[in-house]
């Protein structure tokens, strides 16, 4: 008789906890965020609560156009060297501290001058920043840039409390104040951050939940049975192996958006002694192991077809992307004539680390599988993450299989990785006309004049091959049928404004 | 007694210096730099300089260490590269959540092992052994990963009757607590409970052979009382020494079982760190679990001068 109460109470209980409550989201996000300060931040996943819990000065639309968010309009003046920024009224912060220019002044301050920041090289083209009125600010720009509006539209643009900041400096991590949808409440690292809805923001009645519950399940496996025993209510980076089970589920739903990002190998052309092989001198052995890809067949085997192929920096939907140079079907033959051209019709040996995760390697064994019908022999070296950065770094490398995250800029996709002294040029490619190329399409505000930048660089680096682009992620999320009015963004952020949950 | 105790904390310490030393230089020796991982996906050149000398990371090994030394002695275990978080206070948040799981988990394994090995060793042969020796070498060889996924997969989604993961503090909502920890109990209490059942299993056959418990039964005890008081309480004995070095692989089995489950306790704490190359937590995080271990063995030696008099004239 006891054990039979013991047990109906135990089942009761366990049926109470998992039912929450009806105005909770909870999301599973693939890995635990950073540092929750949007100056010190590095993460992508970190920027998905960011998202709610900070407003930033400009927002995007699904189809990358930049629209109005705490600055209510902009205006550059003709030299392109100074941005007026008018400021919504309204916008508080969550600490009450009202959102006026002088609180962006602020904010662009710290994120320039903080040790800690990681906004630096965004705002480098920023001299300085003038509150011009109450709501007006000015940006005074050292030289013209056109990726302004872009790095404010991401944590560059996302206003924290100036009076939290000044009080709290570094410790701002551990309870941040914006001035966004939702305001924080706790954070237990590894396990969950909650916000809760700030009923100050202008737009409060477009957010319907009283609480974000943000779970941090880096298993997909785990993250999609939590999903669907009800413990969440929707996840991010779904695994394109999953995308058909969620698919033909009932129960769940399936949201998927092309990422601006891209996945490539990136060759060791001119960084240090490893990069004296024919691979590394020779784009004819570049191109060969590009044209012994089929990247069609590796979106299909390892992605199950989600994915997009792709062979430049941008996704063929892009607007940015080079029509000229569309992604060539395999051909072994021609790939083993230009290594027979190359002076190598014996073949190659070439080694390529990879990260050493599942699905990365994977990518790797497809690949390898079909350069080898070229002569191409890879050897894969298996290279946990933090590692290859530093090889990457170092130079002591010959080809890394890695990518990038994406900008909404085309700028952000291209710049740093192509020109001579880029940031985060690791193949340390130099070529004074992409140079040239690249840096003049940063100056003009005009996308045609842009556009033709963009395309005479890509046409240089599709013949060079730097990086050789496999494809583009598809940014995949699965939630329940009760979450309604979800809408895909390519740069992979949860948008929460008109969502709902039944 | 005392004075026992008092030696054996005494010998820890240089164990501890030297448990310090050979994790700091081993995981500088591990490749990877943890300025680039904290730069971020831009790599500012500005900010990883302004990082290194803020970390010290330019100054010789020596140094870096023994200005950590220095300021673990004040009680200051530094923060976390990753979060900014001071270790002191994660680790303070992180361990409960571990404990509880270890405790959870080794209940089980008593309230299972235990009664099992000495159940399997009296009826020696018959059907109940050979299942309990059956039940023990699945429990060994069963990986916790495989164990865990297939859990979750019935009990969870299939069944809905326990959540899949997550935590909730004791203090707070213990039934919460409870039911989210009762599969990673189970997960990481299996291959312990084998381990106990077959120690007591081996352990309670060589004392029922003793001729103490021959002359016990001559006497007419009761076969309860001969097996519970005068075999059990022998056989005991390797039994506890090797509960405390199995508190070492629950750490190491919390490790696999906090990732499947995704609880934030010490394992997970870890395994996080060392990938994110976050030195201050790695080098926090085993010190304690040093101290720990060390702590586990003396409870262990103290328990044995209790359970054995022959080791307390001895001293």
């Amino acid at each position: 008789m006891k054990t039979a109460t013991l047990m109906t109470t135990l089942l009761a209980s366990v049926a109470m906890t998992t039912t929450a409550f009806a105005a909770d989201l909870r999301i599973g996000l693939q890995e635990d965020p950073d540092a929750l300060d949007t100056d010190q931040a590095r993460t992508f996943v970190g920027r998905i609560v960011f998202e709610s819990l900070c407003d930033k000065l400009v927002n995007i639309t699904p189809e990358l156009d930049f629209v109005p968010e705490l600055a209510t309009s902009w205006d550059w003046s003709e030299d392109g060297q100074t941005l007026t920024m008018q400021l919504r009224t309204d916008a508080v912060f969550h600490d009450g501290t009202p959102f006026d220019a002088a609180a962006v002044v602020a904010n662009i301050e710290r994120s320039k001058t903080l040790t800690e920041s990681r906004r630096k090289s965004e705002l480098t083209s920023v001299d300085t920043v003038v509150a011009t009125g109450p709501f007006e600010v000015t940006f005074n720009l050292a030289s013209p840039d056109a990726t302004l509006i872009a790095q404010l539209s991401d944590r560059a643009g996302m206003m924290i409390s100036p009076t939290a900041a000044a009080e709290k400096g570094l410790e701002l991590a551990n309870s941040p104040v914006c001035s966004g949808p939702y305001q924080f409440v706790e954070r237990i690292q590894q396990d969950r951050i909650v916000l809760e809805k700030f009923a100050g923001h202008y737009d409060a009645e477009n957010y319907s939940f009283d609480r974000l519950i943000f779970l941090p399940i880096p298993d997909t496996t785990v993250r999609l049975a939590n999903l669907r025993s009800g413990d969440l209510d929707m996840l991010e980076r779904l695994a394109p192996s999953d995308a058909s089970s969620v698919k033909s589920d009932s129960s769940l739903q399936f949201a998927a958006a092309t990422s601006l990002g891209y996945q490539g190998i990136t060759v060791n052309v001119n960084n240090g002694a490893r990069s004296e092989t024919p691979f590394g001198k020779d784009k004819r052995v570049r191109q060969a192991l590009s044209l012994a890809i089929d990247r069609n067949v590796i979106n299909d085997v390892v992605f199950e077809g989600v994915y997009a192929a792709g062979n430049q920096p941008f996704p063929p939907t892009s607007p940015w992307y080079n029509q000229s140079f569309p992604i060539l079907d395999r051909d072994v033959d021609a790939a083993k004539a230009l290594l027979a051209e190359a002076g190598l019709p014996d073949g190659i040996a070439i080694e390529i680390q990879a990260p050493n995760n599942p699905v990365q390697l994977q990518l790797m064994q497809v690949v390898q599988a079909m350069a080898a019908e070229a002569g191409i022999d890879i050897s894969i070296t298996a290279t946990e993450f933090a590692t290859m950065l530093q090889q990457q770094s170092a130079g002591t490398y010959d080809a890394s299989q890695v990518g990038w995250s994406g900008r909404t800029d085309p700028d952000g996709n291209i710049h740093s990785f192509a020109t001579c002294e880029g940031g985060l040029n690791d193949s340390k490619f130099c070529s004074e006309e992409v140079n040239t190329l690249l840096n003049e399409a940063r100056l003009s505000t005009d996308p045609a004049e842009r556009k033709v930048k963009y395309n005479a660089a890509t046409a240089i680096l599709n013949d060079e091959m730097p990086i050789i682009y496999l494809y583009h992620q598809t940014w995949l999320w699965a939630m329940s049928d009760k979450v309604q009015g979800f809408t895909a963004y390519p740069d992979g952020m949860i948008r929460l404004s008109g969502v709902t949950i039944e | 007694m005392l004075l026992f105790i008092l030696r054996r904390i005494l010998i820890a310490v240089p164990t501890l210096i030297l448990v310090s030393i050979f994790v700091f230089t081993l995981q500088k020796l591990l490749p990877g730099d943890p300025i680039l991982v904290m730069a971020g996906e831009d790599r500012d050149p500005e900010v990883i300089a302004l990082l290194r000398e803020k970390y010290r990371m330019n100054e010789p090994l020596v140094m870096q260490y023994l200005y950590w030394a220095r300021d673990v002695l004040s009680g200051d275990l530094g923060v976390s590269l990753r979060t900014n978080e001071p270790v002191l206070s994660l680790i303070a948040s992180k361990l409960p959540v571990t404990i509880q799981l270890a405790v959870m988990s080794m209940l089980f394994a008593f309230l299972v092992g235990i009664p099992a090995g000495i159940l399997s060793a009296v009826r020696r042969g018959t059907w109940i052994d050979w299942l309990a020796n059956l039940l023990a070498l699945s429990g060994l060889s069963i990986p916790n990963f495989w164990l865990g996924i297939m859990l979750i997969l019935l009990v969870s989604v299939n069944l809905g009757w326990l959540p899949a993961s997550g935590y909730e503090s004791f203090w707070i909502d213990p039934v919460k607590s409870l039911t989210t920890m009762i599969m990673p109990a189970f997960v990481l209490g299996t291959a312990l409970a084998a381990t106990l059942m077959r120690h007591t299993r081996s352990a309670m056959l060589g004392v029922l052979q003793a001729d103490y418990v021959r002359t016990a039964r001559a006497k007419g005890l009761r076969g309860r009382t001969v097996i519970l008081k005068h075999a059990f309480r022998n056989a005991v004995l390797p039994v506890v020494t090797l509960s405390a070095l199995l508190f070492g692989e629950l750490l190491a089995g919390a490790v696999l079982t906090e990732q499947i489950f995704t609880i934030p306790g010490f394992g997970k704490l870890i395994v996080d760190a060392v990938f994110n190359r976050d030195y201050a937590v790695v080098q926090g995080v085993v010190l304690c679990t040093a101290v720990g271990f060390i702590f586990m063995n003396l409870v262990a030696d103290v328990l044995y001068v209790i359970l054995n008099p022959r080791l307390r004239t001895s001293q």
